[in-house]
Parts: C-alpha cells; structure tokens; sequence
C-alpha cells in the first residue's frame, strides 16, 4: 500500500467517542501535538445507546473528570435535557448525578471544544495499522493511504473495532448506528501479535415520540433545583423534559417466549461477553421467569428531534418480533419504531496486559481507554480516555504516569479493578466496588483531585482559583460551626420543632448538625450569623460534619492501605526467580506485573504468604544495591 | 471488597498449636505490632520458652509477670516470678523471665522471654493471657523473618526465610480445614449467606435507585441483622462454654463483712470434688480455689481473701475488687436474710450487672427481712435463692443455678442435667482462639450494623460493618472474598437497560 506521509505528531488518538475526545483534549491541554481519528466525524461523542450521563458510580466519575481538567461534565451541563440527584434518600456518599443528554447537542457542543482545542488536529479517516517497530510505536497508517507519524497511539475504538450487529437472525458487519466498522485495523493488531476477544453490548428501539401514549405512563421530572455536573457551574436554569415510567406485562413476555429461538441470543450466533448487568429483555424473561413485568423508562433522544428511548428494552428479536412486544406495552400501542433495538459485537483486549497509567505493556507508546479495554458506558470511558491521554503527554514527556489509587478516586477503582482483576464482562463502575466510598463521594470530587489536575497542566487558573475558594470557604465555615456556641435554652424551640431531644448542655453548632433530625438547612432558624454561601459548598461542609466519624474510621483503613501501595515493584522484576513464591503466584504477577505490594495482593491467586515473600525479597533487592536500613 | 491487610492484622491464631501455627497470615509490616509464641518444641520437657517481640514486648510482660522481688526488670537478666492473669489475679505459672532491650536481641526487636514449666498447659494459658493482652501469635518462621527485615541476618539467610514463609501457605490452608468441625463450619456459612443476602439488598438499593425493586426497609435490615446477631450470639455462647469447660468458669463471691462468704466457700468446696491445681506454688496461698461442679471447671474467687477486713463499700471501689467483678462470668452476691438490705448492700448492688449475678439470701433460718421487690428495682431480672450456708439448705440449688449458668440455657435444657451430654448434643463448640476472636468480632460489627440501622443511618455506612462481618466469618471458613457481592446482585436481581 501506498505509504503518503501527511503529518508529524506526538500523539495519535483513534476514536472520537467518549473516550477519545477527553485524550485528545488532555494531550492538547497539556501541550502536545495531538491528531485525532474519527471514522466519521458526525460520531465525535455519539451517544449510540442511552440519551443519558451519570447515574449511580458513573455521576461520581464524571465529577471526577471534572475535577481534573476533563470535558465532559462542561459539556453536559451545556445540553442537558433534564437532570436528578438519584438516591438523595440514602448517605451523602451515593448521591448520584444523572442528566438527559440532548443527544444531536451533546456532539456539537464537544465537536466544537475539539475544533478549538489548540494542538488538537481532527481528521476523518479510518486508521487501519498501527506502525510498531521493535515494541516501540512509530506512527498510524490510514485507509486512505496516509502515514502520520507519533511517538504515542491512544486506542479508543469503541464498538467500531470488529464491529458486528445482530437483529434476529441476521448479522452483518457494522459499526455502532449504522456506521462504518473498523475491520482492517482489528486484523492489523492480531497480525503484530496483540490478542483480541469479543465482547458485546445491545441497545433497545427508537420510536416517535408523537405515537406514544402518555396517558397510560407515568410522568417523571427533573430536580428543581438543578445541580450542576461541572464545579465550574455554581447554577443552571433550564427548561427540563420529562421522561415516562411503564411497564411490560404477561403478553408482552409470552411473545417473547414464543420467540426465543429466533434471538441471535440463543441461536448460538453471538460469540462475546455481554455484560451481566444490562441484559436484553428475552435475557431478563428467560432468567428470572417469575417476573410479572419488567419497568421501562421512555426518555427524549434531543430537543430538535421526535425519536425516543426506550430504556430496559434491548434486544436482538427480529424487527416483527420486536413490533409486535412493543406493542403489548401500556402506551407503547401504537408506536412508530425508527431504529430497531440490536445487538453488537466488538473487538476489545485483556486489561490485564495494561499497566495501571492503561499503557499496553508490550509495546512502548501504546495506551488503551473505554470499551477495547473491556468496560461499558459513556463514563467508564471518558474516565479512561482522560487517564490514558494524561499518560500518553507524560509519557512524549518523559514523566513517570499518573496513577489515582483506589482511595483516591472511582477513575482508580475503576481501572485498579480492570487491570488488576481483569473483567470477564463489560465492566460498569458502581459504588459497591469501592471500598472506600464514604470517601469518594461526588461532592469532594474537586478536592480530592483539583490539584492534581493543576499540576498535571490540565485544570485551568480559573478552575484552580474557583477550588481554592470553594476550599477556604468550606474550611472557614467547619470553623465557625465548631466555634459558635449555641445554649440548652436558645435551641429548645428549633429543637422541638424538628422532633429532637432538648440539649443537656451548650454546644457548638457543629455538634447540633451531628443529630440526625438535624440538617445545615433548617438549622438556619438558630445560626443567625450564617454567610451565604453556594450549595456546593454547604453540601460538603454538611457531610464533612455530619459524617465526620464514619469519614475518620475510613481514613484509618486507607492509610493503612497506602503502606502497601507505596512499596513499589520493579517493573523488571524477575518473578521467576524469586524462591518462595508459588508457581501460580509467579505466573500471575509475571503477567499483570504490579506496580506495588499492594496491587499485588489485590491479584486473584496470590497469598498473603507470596506477599510475605515479596516484602522479604523487596528488602533483600534494596540492601544488595546498597539501600540505606530506615 | 475490604483491604484485606486489615484482616491479617487483626487475625490471631491458636495458641493450642504447638508452633502457634495459625490459619492466619504476617502482619506484612514486621515490628509494627508485637507478636508471641511458644518457641520450644511440643512435649513434655522441663521447661518450655515464650518468646515475645515488638514494641510493647515489655509491657505485655510487665502485665502478666510479677517478680517475687519488686522493682523494675533489668535488661537482660533472667528474674524468677510468677505468671498472673491481670484481671482475675490468679497465679498461672511459675518462670523465669527476661527482658531484652532492642536491637542486640534474635529479631533486634525489644523481646521477653518467659521460661515456664513445659507442661502444655501453663504455657498456653500464659501464651493466651499474651494475645488477650494485644499481642498476635507469630507466624512459623516469624521472629525469623522479622529478624532479617530489622538488618540481623544475612543475605543468605534470607533465602531460607522465604522458604518459611511460603511452607506455610500451604500447611494453613490445610489447618484451615482440618480445624473446622462441620457443624461449625455449616453454621458461620449459614450466618455469612444471611449476611451476603443483606449486603446485595444494600447493594441493588444503592445501586440501581430507579429500577424496579423492592424498597429495602430498616425493618428488614433489623430483622436481618437481629437474625445474624443472635446466630452468632449462640456460636459465640457455644464459644463460651467451650472456653468455660476448658479454662473454667470464673466466680466470685462479694457480700458486707460476717454475711458468710468464707462459709459458702467452705461449703462449695466441700460439696465438690476439689481439684490441686497442677501449678506449683498455687495450692495454698491463693486466692483462688478451683473446683468441679458437676463436671464444670469452676474458679472460686473469696473477695474475703482479700478484704474482709475492710469495708466492702469502699474496697468496691478499689479497683482490684471491682475488677474481679467486672471479670468474673458470674458473681454470687451474699445478703444476710436476719438483717435484710443495708445501705452497703444497696451501693454493692447497684455496681453488678443483674444477667452475671446470682443474689443468694443466707440465713434465712433466721428470718428473712430482705425486700424483693427492692431487690428487684435495683438489679432488675437477678435471680435470687434463698438458704442458709450454715444449715446447708439451698445449697443444691445453688450449685444448679451455677451449673445452668455455666451451659446458658439452652445447653442445660438440651443436657437435662449432665454437661457431657450437653456437649453431645450441641457438638459446635467453639475452641479455637482464632475462630472465637473472629466470631466475636463479626458479632461485634453485627451488633453495630444493628445499631446504625436503629439510628436510621445511611445504608452505605451500615454496609461497612455488615461487610467487615462478612469478611470475618470467610476467614473462619477459609472462603475468598471475590466477586460473589456482585455476582448475587445480578443473579437475583433483574437490572438494567
């Protein structure tokens, strides 16, 4: 093939998706010359599945994103079409934010950030070789015969990468919404020896919103007021859409019943992993029988547009089948479906060959992000496309990679879990997989990752200042809760009327605020010299106090954690060599090669006795190259 | 999902093994805790060694060892003493002890080293006082280990050291077998899938907020965590009676001056087949007597012993005394029947915990003038028998109520009356140290998790003790922790798009 070199550059991107836009944006960001690849550029941050960002786990990543220089808390905060805070009935660590993306705007609005980005280059090519000589990346070969040269490849292909769609029992070769896939490059990288496995993903109908029935649904509103996903909105007002509760019913289960055999599911045509926690609806009837009826939520694609989402209704029936189920649904009668709901396979590595900075261990200059990694979802991967992009500039840099461990962000558990742990499934992030969640919650995103972003080159001065306030202003009002006093007799009333016990003795407000009934808001009543303050920051000084014990009690845990992590591994090191440590234990931590004591012990397979073995080795490696005792 | 260093660090091992060989794993930071073990080889020599080393190696020793001359230890010199039980101030062991400062000590830690009889059963009783007092049971290989990480041995040793080290992955993970009885082992996985169901609901209910499920209710978590507490409650109560019929059950006697407590004494002595202590130099002059009720181990504490010469009222406030209460499984508390309740009664009695004490009106041959109904207000619930110590009436029930005691109900109910028979019965029985520390603890983190949910706490924050529970109970299993959380969540629940 025709070899034309059309560009020199330090980093590649391919992909334009969630995942690759925050790469290219952090490569930009901190100064690297950066070229990123779309098969299309109308897919840039397409949202080929749910109308939707955030939720339970994925509002927390965002956040983090946010904190740390990332795009796509801005950029929903510019289109969203309704927004909630799930779970405000449970702890302060779980609130979870959730937005209705305005689909079509959400892609224009990161289409433009891209095109102003400086050192950022988009183009629409298909990139069908990455060029590796001797382990070391040199450059990306497009379809259309054009040689870029880097230093650094981001891969981000989504589910274009091999890319097979299935609806009932025909298949074919596709990308996500009938886009192009990318088979050429798929093959490339198994001819240079990467191996590949398939995993899959599906996506429910679009039907018109004119066709539905709202009658027979229930409404569902948006939060007033709205919290914003950037800390750099401190309020939004908007106009917000709704979205509609119904569900499926006897007849709609017996249709599918009927049908099972002709799913692509259970013909046995669908190869890869799908994951466990968004099954497709004859997946749901087939493996819990019982149930009477499965909930949808009907949600708007965008504002310039009729489509909507039928969310809880993927599959892969064939298009009658899918009609006729539909159908039996109160208010789904009459609908008109636009896009049939498919199944999709797709090419996607190991994360266990990754690194914890997400580079592929075996060539120098390679870093993986989002679903070839093996997670699922918008937010996993702009996660991941953020930490892969910091890496790749730090690695054209020449600095060590920048590593969140698990007590200090989701982005840490999130990747921790997938190259430590690997995944046999799409991975999702949830609040359950991080153990330190009273920690890691949304509104102390800022504060736990700000200043890394900062002195990553990412978070911009006005960001910085804006979290320097929001930190004094939280500070100073911890402060002066704890040293305003309040007396038995001038909290009696407050007290009464919030159903609590009268106080025994004076105490500072802050310990009034401790008391369950008691909140920062209705407290209001005996705290008259309170400075108005912004609801970001009340949330945290509220949680700050209120938890302030349970907070305590994981900050312990955590810096006994950190011993651990701090014993650093040799990325050398020879395994195999170290006597003591079990044959199962040598493989693994030969394969995964940890970065520390600590993501050792976290591999499925190696003991707490191997540990031992690994700290007594570690000693010994440290005084024979002359290390001084402590 | 929980670090699982911390487990290792709270995880103590048997002191019934000769090696102090456990199922649990090093503390992966030597030197940072203190840690014990018996380093003679199992048998019956003259003399066996506990070596102790780490930070407090001096202050463990300092708790359990009194020099029959008084006055600080000195470094390095081996003193002659005895071993006593802090808390209940009986005398254990006599040994030989030396304290030796850090670094020029095996594992250049601060170390002590007790030579006591080799008899097994002194050295355990000692080696469990050590790891009730806060120290860990060392890994085999441990001091070694610990040694060549403080910069003792060379780098040739090291090898060896790591040879230890992995030998006993495998000799644990067969120990943590072979220990558990069946019963047992069925019994904690039943509790730990309770557990495992309430931590999914907590889990799919934070989680996944918008779909369809039921809405996890704090009644449910009540009556889910009330369920898992009281299991563990009864292994631990079979926990208890496996420690009792092993160490024996602790009873001390209080009451004013001449309400007879020597006499009572005497008597239960009499009545019992009396057992020498197998510990020299403990026979006479303690203050303790050990006897056998119907087959139960019992250790009889006479505050008399100590007091009966001063005012009760006062020496109950003496810390010794109080201690011994407070200690003790179970205390007899003498009223005298002729002169009813005194004010000194009345301030003793407000200091006893009413579920611990039997109230035993004597003299009643002489009237009884104590009012129950006071009795019953100040130390609600006690049960109270009357008799005279002196004319031997209601003695029997006395040594019944003690033995019923000493199995808790249900095993005295299942053993109708012998104990070897309540122990056919209820063959889970709770001996190893390391498995009652974690049911304790899992209990513990229950109890927690249960009071969290009385408070209407977070469900995220009720989950951390339900966690550490969970966590607890697979260490007495030997189950890994993987992904079995999520795993239930998916396979019970109908979630997603």
């Amino acid at each position: 093939m025709e070899k034309i070199l059309l560009g020199n550059y330090d980093v590649c991107v391919i992909g334009a998706g969630h995942a690759g836009c925050e790469a290219a944006l952090a490569c930009a960001r901190m100064g690297i010359r950066t070229l990123m690849f779309s098969i299309n550029l109308e897919a840039i941050a397409m949202m080929p599945c749910n109308p939707a960002i955030g939720g339970t786990g994925k509002g927390h990543l965002v956040r983090e994103i946010d904190a740390l220089g990332g795009e796509m808390a801005v950029n929903i905060d510019k289109t969203f079409l309704q927004s909630r805070m799930l779970n405000t009935s449970k702890g302060p660590a779980v609130h979870s934010l959730r937005a209705q993306a305005d689909k079509q705007a959400y892609h224009t609005e990161m289409k433009k950030t891209l095109e102003r980005q400086p050192n950022l280059d988009i183009k629409q090519d298909e990139v069908i070789d990455i060029d590796v000589e001797e382990g070391v990346v040199k450059g990306v070969q497009t379809r259309t015969g054009a040689y870029y040269t880097c230093r650094a490849v981001v891969i981000a292909t989504g589910t274009f990468l091999g890319g097979k769609i299935f609806i009932g029992l025909s298949h074919f070769s596709s990308g996500p919404n009938g886009l192009a896939p990318s088979i050429t490059l798929s093959e490339s990288l198994k001819k240079r020896g990467m191996s590949l496995r398939r995993f899959k993903t599906g996506t429910p109908a679009r039907a018109l919103a004119e066709t539905f029935d709202y009658e027979k649904m229930d409404r569902q509103e948006g939060d007033e007021p709205i919290v914003p996903f950037s800390f750099m909105n401190d309020e939004l007002h908007r106009d917000q859409a709704s979205c509609w509760l119904t569900y499926t019913n006897e007849r709609t289960h017996d249709i599918i019943r009927r049908n099972f055999q002709r799913s692509a599911l259970f013909g046995g045509e669908i190869q890869g992993v799908g994951p466990r926690y968004c099954p497709s609806i004859e997946d749901k009837i087939h493996r819990f029988p019982d149930r009477k009826r499965h909930q949808l939520f009907i949600e708007p694609e965008g504002e310039n547009t009729s489509e909507m989402y039928i969310q809880g209704m993927s599959s892969s029936l064939p298009e009658d089948v899918q009609r006729d189920f539909y159908h039996t649904i109160p208010g789904l009668e009459h609908i008109k479906i636009t896009r049939p709901a498919y199944a999709i396979e797709y090419d996607c590595i190991d994360p266990q060959e990754l690194t914890p900075g997400l580079a592929y261990r075996k060539w120098k200059g390679l870093f993986c992000a989002g679903q070839f990694n093996g997670s699922s979802g918008y937010e996993e991967a702009a996660a991941q496309g953020l930490m892969a992009g910091i890496n790749a500039a730090r690695f054209i840099q020449g600095r060590p990679p920048f590593v969140l461990d698990r007590s200090e962000a989701y982005i840490g558990v999130l990747i921790d879990d997938l190259v430590t742990k690997g995944t046999n499934e799409p991975y999702r992030i949830m609040t359950s997989r991080a153990e330190y969640r009273l920690v890691l919650r949304q509104d102390n995103a800022d504060t736990r990752l700000t200043e890394k972003g900062y002195q990553l080159g990412l978070v911009t001065e006005e960001r910085y200042q804006k979290y320097l306030w929001k930190k004094a202003s939280v500070e100073e009002e911890i402060h002066r809760l704890e040293t305003a006093h309040i007396s038995p007799k001038e909290a009696e009333g407050f007290i009464l009327s919030v159903g609590g016990a009268p106080l025994k003795q004076g105490c500072s407000l802050a310990a009034l605020l401790k008391r369950p009934e008691v909140s920062y808001q209705n407290m209001e009543v005996v705290d008259k010299g309170r400075p108005l303050l912004p609801a970001h920051v009340i949330d945290e000084v509220a949680v700050r106090i209120k938890y302030e014990g349970y907070i305590a009690m994981q900050d312990r845990r955590i810096a006994k954690f950190r011993k651990l992590e701090d014993r650093r591994l040799p990325e050398d090191a020879d395994y195999s060599g170290i006597q003591g440590l079990r044959i199962e234990a040598r493989q693994k931590l030969d394969r995964i090669r940890p970065r520390s004591v600590g993501q050792a012990s976290r591999i499925s397979g190696v003991s707490p006795a191997d540990i031992s073995v690994l700290l007594v080795w570690l000693e010994k490696e440290r005084r024979r190259h002359g290390g001084q005792q402590e | 999902m929980a670090d699982r260093y911390e487990k290792w660090d709270r995880t103590v091992s048997d002191p019934g093994d000769a090696s102090g060989r456990s199922t649990g794993n090093i503390s992966p930071e030597a030197g940072s805790d203190t840690v014990c073990a018996i380093s003679t080889p199992p048998g019956r020599g003259g003399i066996g060694i506990i070596r102790v080393s780490g930070p407090d190696a001096e202050k463990l020793l300092m708790r359990i060892f009194r020099p029959v001359r008084k006055g600080p230890l000195e470094d390095h010199r081996l003193t002659y003493g005895h071993i006593v039980d802090p808390v209940s101030g009986a005398v254990v062991d006599e040994v030989l002890a030396v304290f030796m400062k850090g670094p020029h000590t095996y594992t250049a830690e601060d170390t002590a080293e007790i030579d006591g009889h080799g008899g097994r059963v002194p050295l355990k009783r000692t080696l469990a006082l050590l790891v009730r007092e806060g120290a860990r049971l060392a890994e085999p290989g441990e001091f070694t280990e610990r040694a060549f990480l403080n910069g003792r041995l060379d780098l040739s040793q090291a090898e060896a050291v790591m040879d230890i080290i992995s030998a006993r992955t495998d000799r644990s993970l067969s120990a943590a077998v072979t220990q558990l009885s069946g019963g047992l082992s069925g019994r904690v996985r039943a509790i730990r899938k309770d557990l495992l169901d309430l931590r999914v609901e907590l889990a799919v209910n934070i989680d996944y907020p918008d779909e369809d499920i039921e809405v996890l209710t704090y009644e449910k978590l009540s009556k889910g965590f009330s369920e898992a507490a009281s299991g563990l409650a009864r292994l631990s109560a079979s926990g208890r009676t496996g420690r009792i019929l092993r160490d024996g059950l602790r009873v001390v006697i209080l009451g004013r001056p001449n309400v007879g407590k020597s006499s009572l004494m005497n008597s239960l002595l009499r009545s019992s087949r009396a057992i020498v202590t197998d510990i020299p130099g403990t026979t006479r002059d303690t203050i303790e007597e050990s006897l056998d009720l119907q087959g139960i181990p019992v250790v009889l504490t006479d505050t008399a012993g100590i007091r009966d010469t001063e005012d009760q009222v006062e020496a109950l406030g003496v810390s010794r005394s109080r201690e011994s209460v407070r200690s003790a499984d179970l205390t007899l508390f003498l009223l005298d029947g002729a002169e009813g309740m005194t004010e000194e009664d009345r301030v003793i009695a407000r200091e006893l915990a009413p579920e611990k004490t039997i109230v035993l009106i004597n003299k009643e041959d002489k009237g009884n003038q104590v009012s129950e109904k006071e009795l019953e207000t100040i130390l609600p619930g006690v049960q109270v028998l009357i008799g005279s110590v002196k004319n031997g009436t209601g003695m029997d029930d006395l040594e019944n109520a003690i033995v019923r005691f000493a199995l808790g109900r249900e095993g005295y109910a299942a053993a109708g009356k012998s104990p070897e028979s309540a122990m056919e019965n209820d063959p889970v029985v709770v001996t190893n140290v390391r498995h009652q520390a974690l049911l304790r603890e899992a209990r513990e983190r229950v109890e927690d998790a249960l009071r969290l949910v009385s408070e209407r706490a977070p469900f995220e924050v009720i989950d951390l003790d339900a966690e550490e529970a969970y966590l607890d109970l697979g260490l007495i299993v030997g189950e890994e922790v993987s992904d079995d959380l999520l795993k239930e969540v998916f396979s019970r629940f109908c979630l997603g798009k």
